[in-house]
């Protein structure tokens, strides 16, 4: 074994993949979840009081992306949830609460 | 954003990027900060920065891995952190990752005390040698995702990683001269 090998196989060892606390994911979905909230009450605020004038579109146009993408926080954690519930069938139960959550979202944009 | 399918498929997208990749990040910043709590933190700025941007990400990635996009997000973060706290990276041994190591036991108490040299050696190196081998090393990644991941060209990332495993070499090298020296007086 050659002196690169070497030190290519200590560092393997010594760079083994670390795995995140389970904490980590609670805390990380709860921030999504957060920032889903945020934006949809500066959502509503704006639905309330600026809807006719288009000066004010621009920042709530921003909070209807990003509630649109922190409402993908709930997937995560929904699906997580029912995953939880539902360990013995796997994919399945998590498609089931993907197609669920994608309901929700649908029919919260469209109300 | 005008379309609901397509809202749909972004938050599919999302959670696979998350659900394949949330150990690679953890794991990155593990190695680049040195410690769990300041880890998950920047684990945890790292997605919801990802979160924020993806829609871009996606469209501007053409189809390619969305990995390096992440990992240079976690990069940027850990440097603000050194930046406003004034830190120096360190690279930590003496926890999960070496003892978790897929290795036997016999091999793992022989290659130990070696392992804490490179350890060592690797915090002594600059801190762009030391980000691309905690990306090869601990995240698998090949010299196209770490070039794209530190914004360098494939070739001058090939030339970082093999001068940074020449040092490595030459500092083990020079210990190892230095404890037979040791041993003769």
């Amino acid at each position: 074994m050659s002196d690169a090998e070497r030190v290519e196989r200590l560092l393997k060892m010594a760079f083994a993949p670390v795995e995140p606390p389970e904490a980590l994911s609670d805390r990380l979905e709860r921030g999504l979840t957060e920032m889903a909230d945020a934006a949809a009450d500066e959502l509503s605020e704006w639905e309330l009081s600026a809807m006719s004038d288009p000066r004010n579109w621009v920042r709530p146009a921003a909070a209807v992306v990003v509630g649109s993408m922190a409402a993908g926080g709930l997937v995560l954690v929904r699906a997580r949830q029912q995953q939880k519930k539902r360990q013995g069938s796997g994919l399945r139960a998590l498609e089931r609460s993907l197609r669920d959550v994608a309901d929700d979202l649908e029919k919260r944009l469209r109300g | 954003m005008n379309d609901v399918a397509d809202k749909q498929r972004l938050d599919r997208d999302f959670t696979e990027l998350y659900r394949a990749h949330l150990r690679d990040v953890y794991s990155y910043a593990y190695y680049r900060i040195g410690n769990h709590h300041d880890a998950e933190d920047l684990t945890e700025q790292t997605f919801l920065q990802a979160y924020r941007h993806f829609d871009r990400a996606q469209r501007e990635s053409k189809g390619r891995p969305l990995r390096p996009w992440l990992i240079r997000i976690a990069h940027n973060l850990a440097a603000n952190y050194y930046r406003d706290r004034s830190r120096r990276p360190v690279t930590q041994l003496d926890d999960a990752a070496v003892i978790s190591a897929p290795h036997g036991t016999e091999e793992m108490v022989e290659g130990r005390e070696e392992v804490k040299e490179v350890l060592r050696g690797v915090s002594e190196l600059p801190d762009d040698r030391r980000e691309a081998l905690i990306m090869r090393f601990a995240l698998d990644m090949d010299n196209r995702e770490i070039a794209r991941a530190l914004g360098r060209s494939e070739g001058a990332t090939k030339v970082l990683i093999h001068r940074a495993i020449r040092q490595l070499e030459q500092g083990l090298e020079e210990e190892s001269a230095g404890d037979e020296a040791g041993v003769e007086q």
